[in-house]
This record gives C-alpha cells, structure tokens and sequence, in this order.
C-alpha cells in the first residue's frame, strides 16, 4: 500500500481528529497515552497546523515523539507539576458527572466484564488543565447515568487538590463540552441527529438554547487540514499506531519503525 | 570471581515460588525469552508488579498458572485488544488484583530506592482504586490547611527482571532511556538482566554510555538473551511482531488455544 490509496472523502477519523485538534487550543504541552490512535493524530495535526513544532506532542508509546528521558515516571512527575496542558481519557462507562469507568462492569469482586485497568487516569484526570474525553462507541451501553467503578471521578470536594479535569467528550456521533459537572451537547456529526444523540445517551446533558433545532452541525475538516492529516501526520502516526495508520491512511511506517537494526 | 553471566535458567534461579517480581511496561525492554523459561520451569504463586502496565507477558504468565497476585494499572494487547487471559483470570477469580494507576506504582517504587516508607501522590481521592487498596492512606498534609493527599507505601519486590540491549562483565547493563529498569533495580532486593549481546569493555569508561547505564552494583545476574523481548520489541533495537502478537491474541482467546500456544511457542512442543 502506499499513500495515493487514500480514500478523497473525509473518513469519521479524520473529522474526530480535526474536532479534537481545535479542542486542543493554543497550548504548550499536549500528551498522549496508550491505545489513542485519533487522539494521537489530533495532537500531531495541531503540531503540523502551527508549523513551529509547538504545541510539543507527547505520545507516551513512541521512540521520535516523546522528549522524555527520565523514564515512563517523567510523563507523570511533568504533569503533577502542570507541565502537561491537554491530555486524552476514555472509559468503558463514562457517566454524566464526567466519572469515567476503566476497570469492571458490575461489582468489582465479582465482575461481569473486566476492562484492562485504570492506566494514569486516578492521576492525570486531576492534575492536567485539559482533558479531553474521547469515546467512538456512542451507546448506552457505553455513556451511561453512574458507573460502575469510578477511575477517577469527574469532579471532587472543593478541598481536594485538583488543578484539572474535564473539558469535552467527542464520541462518534457529537462533541460535548463539560462544565460545572454536567455535559452540554456543543454539535453534532455530519449525519447524524440531536434525537439520535438523546436516543443513545443514557445521561441527562444540556443543550445550547435548550431546543435540538439550536444544535450546530459540526463542521468538516477543511481541504487543507486534511491534506495535512494525509501527508504529514499520517506517515508519523505509523511508527507508534501501524494498524491504524494502514487501515485509515493507507501509510506504512517510515525507515526503523519496520525492519530490526543489527544490535 | 566468578562471571556475572550465566546461562538463562541459571540466572533465574532467584525468582523462586511465592517471591515479589517487577517487571517493565510493555515498550521498555520485556524480558520475554526469561518469561517462557520462567514459566517452562513451573513457578508459581507470584506476586507479578508490572510497572505501571503490562501486555504479553503478564497475560502469558496468567494464562500458565504462576501468579497468585497482580499489582498494575493495566493489562491489554493494545492494538491487538484485550488479554484473554488475564480478562478470564479476573472473571473466574483465579487470581489476586491489586489494581493501581501509573504514577502511584512508580511513586511507591521510588519510596523503596530513597528507603524511605511511603510517599505521598497527588489524585486518587474519589476514585474506587482507592477504594479497593486499604494499604493506601489518605492525610491531611502536614504542610498545608485542609489539603488532604494519598501516601503509597513502598514496594519493596524480591525481584527486578529486566531486558537490555548490552551488559560488560562486570554487571553493568546500558538501559538507554528506559530510566524505570534503574527505579525498579535500585528498589529491589535482586536484579535480573537478559541482554542481547555483551559489550567488551566497561560501559562505565565511556561517560555517553555511562549515562545510560545500570551500574553491576546493583545486578546479580546477566544472561545473554538475542532478541530476548521478542514477540515484544527492544527500544531502538527492534520493533514488535505484529502478526506473532495477533496469532496470540487469536489462540489466546480459548484456553485451548492458549495451551496450544504454550505447547508451540514456550514447551517447544508441536501444536496439536
């Protein structure tokens, strides 16, 4: 495969990452975890869009774009210290207090379904400014009125140090923006509709105006971000998400991603 | 004096049943060649600190029957999806979790390099992690008016079992940026190392590989291991196998097909 296999219409990844690159805003610091293959290219789109090579992108599973030189503890002692502006979280269950679900579905001991674990979250949800929530499962199932188990809490007691928090949650059909513990719905996807939003959310949410007629569409990614997204950010993306990047962009890694060097 | 180096099985003789092992997270050095000797020898009943995540290795290590109790923040094939094995030992109750979050499991290790009990962690309050670890306390800072913070009590493993690229022989391992091999080293009783190859000379002459080095003060058993993380990768050295990682994931998903991957890839006996 090679990059003129590109699709020409725009791809739901391509639109998501352009919704979250804005969310992004004009920061200095944005990290990336594991398994965040369109957040990670949202980040690298707000890099390339800049042309500085500021905003600085942490993608916390590569080798070329990850500063750190401290060890896997770096990421965590930068962003205790407010050194990491914008970060991404998902859940297995995110509920409409912001609470996010990383860990099991029914009573912890005796769970019906176990997710991987927490990762950073007990930390990083409390001490980075910006955490975007991002979820491709839009359902019921998946947004829902509590969780299970609280990962970390969307908000908490006024005396508990918490510098950060929730700001959005992107799914597959809208974006949400978060505030003062609740979620409005700010747009919805191209093809897709407020009532399918309401049908498919299992929270109660604010609307702008209160009516779905005010509820804005979301807008496509413009021809020069996704000339961008195709043949800047996605030949990067293939050394720390190949899968994704051959799937979505047609790209395979550059170089020493591929092949073992002589030791 | 005899030599740092050993053969693998030999090198491992200090993991015993029933001790305390910290290993690395996924893209840091995994040392899988030890992980199927560890598990071809039968050990059992560990207490396996994945530092702060894991992948293959604590999923095959589950899967095989030798860990009693698991302290991490995740374990997950990534890309690849759930571990099977791990997912099924939760389920059924067959093995010990101690569910963490990243920073707290580096925290609590760093109290064990300093010697020092505990240390405090900001986060966690109103998280059910929290919860679920009565070890964990919650004060009210000494230093501040009504700040209530978390303190991690140190862990102190038996056990660091590490990957490197090289090893001198005098025990000194370069571990490149992979500055949490030294964390776990430096709070463990024991250290582990398999490497790829061994450098001749002494790693800590030159001060561009010094820097990178674990010193042979803190290492009491090399084992040469070429291509030791495979099916993982080695930083800067070799990249994951994506399509071994998918059969596994794909046989890994029944017990079956998890005991015909021991049988092909770990006993080195021929799949049914």
């Amino acid at each position: 495969m090679c990059m003129t296999s590109a699709p020409p219409k725009v791809r739901d990844e391509e639109l998501l990452a352009d919704v979250i690159s804005r969310l992004i805003g004009d920061v200095r610091h944005v990290a990336v975890g594991n398994a965040s293959p369109i957040p990670a290219t949202a980040a690298l789109l707000a890099r390339e869009r800049n042309g500085n090579g500021r905003p600085y992108v942490s993608l916390l599973q590569s080798r070329k774009h990850n500063f750190f030189t401290d060890g896997a503890r770096e990421l965590f002692d930068c962003a205790g210290q407010g050194r990491i502006d914008v970060f991404f979280l998902s859940g297995g269950q995110i509920d409409g207090h912001g609470n996010i679900n990383l860990v099991s579905i029914g009573d912890y001991d005796h769970p019906k379904v176990r997710f991987p674990g927490s990762f950073g979250s007990a930390h990083l949800y409390y001490v980075v400014p910006k955490v975007i929530l991002f979820r491709t499962e839009h359902s019921r199932r998946t947004l829902v009125p509590q969780v299970d188990f609280i990962s970390a809490p969307g908000a908490n007691a006024g005396n508990v140090y918490r510098p950060g928090g929730p700001i959005a949650l992107v799914t597959n059909r809208c974006l949400f923006s978060f505030a003062k513990g609740r979620f409005t719905l700010d747009s919805v996807h191209p093809g897709h509709t407020v009532e399918e939003v309401i049908e498919h959310t299992g929270f109660d949410f604010d609307m702008p105006g209160s009516l779905p007629a005010t509820v804005p569409e979301t807008a496509l990614p413009s021809p020069a971000t996704l000339k961008l997204l195709r043949e800047t950010v996605a030949p990067q993306l293939a050394e720390v998400y190949p899968q994704f990047a051959a799937q979505v962009f047609g790209v395979k890694a550059f170089g020493d991603g591929e092949k073992a060097l002589t030791v | 004096m005899s030599s740092i180096f050993q053969s693998l099985d030999d090198a491992l003789s200090a993991i015993i049943d029933g001790c305390m092992v910290v290993v690395p997270r996924e893209v840091s050095g995994v040392p899988m060649a030890a992980t199927r000797a560890l598990i071809k020898r039968g050990v059992k009943r560990l207490h396996l600190v994945a530092l702060p995540t894991s992948s293959l290795q604590a999923d095959l290590l589950i899967g095989a029957g030798c860990i009693e109790t698991l302290e991490t923040s995740a374990v997950s094939l990534g890309e690849f999806g759930p571990a099977p094995r791990f997912s099924a030992a939760i389920l059924s109750g067959t093995i010990k979790m101690k569910d963490a979050t990243c920073p707290a499991l580096h925290t609590a290790l760093q109290a064990a390099e300093k010697g020092v009990p505990f240390m405090p962690l900001r986060g966690l309050i109103g998280s059910d992690i929290l919860k679920h670890r009565s070890d964990w306390k919650v004060i009210d800072s000494p230093f501040g008016n009504d700040d209530p913070i978390v303190l991690l009590p140190a862990i102190k493993p038996d056990v660091a079992l590490i990957h490197a690229a090289m090893a001198d022989r005098f025990g000194n391992v370069w571990i490149g940026r992979q500055r949490e091999l030294a964390t776990m080293a430096h709070a463990s009783n024991k250290t582990i190392a398999t490497v790829e190859r061994i450098y001749d000379g002494n790693l800590l002459d030159d001060p561009v590989l010094a820097a990178g080095t674990l010193p042979g003060f803190y290492v009491d058993s090399v084992a040469v291991a070429e291509r030791g993380a495979w099916p993982l990768g080695l930083p800067d050295y070799y990249s994951a196998d994506a399509d071994h990682l998918a059969e596994y994931a794909k046989m890994a998903a029944t017990p079956e097909g998890f005991a015909q991957y021991l049988d092909k890839y770990v006993y080195d006996k021929r799949a049914a």
